[in-house]
């Protein structure tokens, strides 16, 4: 076990947690300020990587495809927000479940109803494909450095609008108190829509990026999705700051324990009965993380008291 | 409009005459389609205790569910292939005998609950929903690399296994168990919620502090629906084993906590037979849609949403005219 393997590995574990935080970051936004649970989220990562496949292959431009992803995404969220979601913020959490639950049958039918049930494919662009050489000698492909680059810029801009601008200034408002906000002359149902819109084009943004190095299927919005709701579990619902957090975490357990934990049964376990048992505990090991920071702090890390 | 208990009735009837009817005709598979209907009501009856009577919203009963079936699955393989299950410290053989996995499936489910259930019952809310929702993925990725009873492909069973006194491989018959079993379940259902748990449960889903202030502990009442929930979700879990002779990791699927998520609320949350309805017209729209468009899910998914928005209280509260009858 070398250290550029766990270098290598610990990069791995960054990009895969920034991009959940892309996901995580629209999933706690909205439950934040309307407190709604959206299981469609993972339709909006979906459609991003659809419509970027899409535009890749009839312009050939990347960036282009990542626009229109952005675009799409965020329409979708938008109309979706106001045909049905904005109906369910008065009810409960159930409610919410099950309509956003058929949500998903509805965009994932549509989507192979419209592209076919075969996997896209979106090209890593000729200028961010290939390693580079970091300092220290070791080799790591360039789209994924510009994917952890990609998400914590994205992670930075989020910031600052939220902190910095009198939307996120309403935004934050939101959260505390919407009756408040109305009250002060907020155009509360266009802050949800524009909330909803904003999260779902971070999803698809993030499933645009995620399509170059995977392919792009229907269904593939669903295993992100259960992960990024681990996330904002495991960093508190409606705090970015834990989604940040929760996100890393989860990226990094995810990726280093299916390389260490196998390495670490074979101290006590014969070779192939340690791969097993370790490849095993490795793939439940986020759930694990999960269970114990709840029953250690049952409202998350960075979760407001209940 | 219809009263409540003349629409069960009506249920119940159907329930006796198309399987019935079908039997005459010669219509093997509608009573394929019916066991499975029975089936899954039966999963999601047990999820409707611990949903519409304790108000615990669980997204990962399918970890019950795989449970039992699992359980069906392990103990009919050792038999079926003459091996003894080493459970460490001792070993048992297998077993084809259908009462013997039902009990095994509901006290495993039983033991289950209680420790998901008391880690889980410290949270609330939406914490509640996911924390249920990752011990079920937590299963779900272990019988995925469980390779010693088929992992990602799953455990086949050739035969049937067997009821004293009836021939299980008799489709009509396999059916008649599962309907009695469904019925001895809803009739405890109905007797349990009357009970002086049930009221209790009921109270401490309303009001937690007034009922704490009567001196009842509301997690322990809790606690005890969740896993009476749970062991009959595990005992459905057998039966679907048994019913497609074959157990898988979807059984621990979130899809499947979901899908029974969805019989009761497409039926009726809390009411007696909503989970019945819901699972009976989920299965005759899962295989009437499914014969007509491949894209029989975005029909399913508007209904659904239809009903969230627009019929609170289910096809239950629709039809007796009573809306949003749970709270």
């Amino acid at each position: 076990m070398s250290t550029v393997l766990i270098i290598e590995q610990v990069l791995n574990g960054l990009q895969f947690g920034v991009m959940l935080f892309l996901m995580a970051a629209g999933l706690t936004l909205i439950f934040g300020v309307m407190g709604l649970i959206n299981l469609a989220h993972g339709s909006f990562y979906m459609i991003g990587a659809f419509v970027a496949a899409a535009v890749a292959a009839a312009t050939g431009s990347f960036l282009l495809a990542l626009i229109a992803a952005l675009i799409a995404a965020a329409a979708a969220g938008a109309i979706v927000e106001m045909v049905v979601i904005r109906r369910l913020y008065a009810t409960d959490h159930l409610d919410q479940v099950l309509a956003t639950f058929a949500l998903i049958l509805v965009f994932s039918e549509g989507t192979r109803w419209i592209f076919g049930s075969f996997p896209l494919f979106l090209d890593i662009p000729g200028y961010l494909s290939g390693p580079v050489t970091l300092p220290g000698g070791i080799q790591y492909p360039l789209y994924r450095l510009t994917l952890i680059g990609a998400g914590l810029a994205v992670g930075l801009g989020l910031w600052a609008l939220i902190e910095r601008t009198r939307v996120g200034i309403q935004i934050r408002a939101g959260e505390n108190d919407r009756e408040m906000i109305a009250a002060l002359g907020v155009d509360i149902s266009k802050l949800y829509t524009l909330v909803f819109a904003l999260g779902a084009a971070l999803a698809g943004l993030s499933g645009a990026l995620v399509g170059a190095i995977q392919s792009v299927q229907v269904g593939m919005g669903e295993p992100v999705l259960i992960l990024a709701f681990v996330v904002i579990v495991i960093g508190g619902i409606g705090s970015i700051k834990g989604a940040f957090v929760g996100a890393l975490l989860v990226g990094l357990t995810d990726t280093l324990g299916g390389i260490f934990l196998p390495q670490l049964f074979k101290l006590f376990m014969e070779q192939s009965a340690a791969t097993n048992a370790g490849s095993a505990v490795a793939s439940m090991s986020i759930y694990i993380l999960m269970s114990i920071v709840l029953i250690w702090k049952p409202t998350g890390l960075f979760g407001a008291r209940p | 409009m219809i009263q409540e208990r003349y629409l069960n009735a009506l249920v119940l009837f159907g329930l006796i005459a198309v399987p019935l009817y079908a039997m005459a005709t010669e219509e093997l598979f509608t009573i394929t389609l019916a066991t499975r209907a029975v089936i899954l009501a039966l999963a999601a009856v047990g999820l409707n205790l611990a949903l519409g009577l304790g108000g615990l919203v669980s997204f990962g009963h399918a970890t019950f569910f795989g449970i039992g079936g699992y359980t069906m699955g392990v103990l009919a393989y050792h038999a079926q292939t003459y091996t003894a299950l080493d459970l460490g410290l001792f070993t048992i053989e297998g077993t084809k005998s259908m009462p013997i996995i039902w009990l095994v499936a509901i006290i495993l489910s039983s033991l289950v609950a209680v420790v998901i259930g008391m880690l889980s019952l410290r949270t609330s809310g939406v914490y509640f929903i996911m924390i249920t929702l990752a011990f079920g993925q937590m299963f779900f990725f272990f019988t995925i690399s469980w390779a010693a009873y088929g992992g990602e492909d799953g455990l086949s069973i050739y035969v049937r296994n067997g009821f004293p006194g009836l021939n299980t491989l008799v489709p009509i018959q396999f059916y008649g168990i599962c309907f009695v079993i469904l019925c001895a379940v809803l009739f405890l259902n109905a007797r349990l919620a009357k009970s002086p748990f049930g009221l209790a449960l009921n109270a401490a889903r309303q009001t937690p502090m007034r009922t704490q202030t009567v001196g009842l502990d509301p997690t322990r009442l809790k606690l005890v629906a969740f896993v009476i929930s749970g062991a009959i979700t595990g005992l459905a879990g057998a039966l679907f084993a048994d019913l497609n002779r074959f157990v898988s990791p979807t059984m621990f699927s979130w899809q499947f906590s979901g899908e029974i998520m969805l019989f009761i609320i497409l039926g009726g949350v809390g009411r007696l037979f909503g989970p019945v309805i819901g699972a009976v017209i989920f299965v005759t729209l899962e295989h009437f849609l499914g014969e007509i468009t491949d894209f029989w899910h975005i029909y399913l998914g508007v209904i659904l949403v239809i009903i969230v928005l627009f019929a609170r209280g289910g096809i239950v509260g629709l039809l007796s005219g009573r809306g949003g009858g749970h709270d």
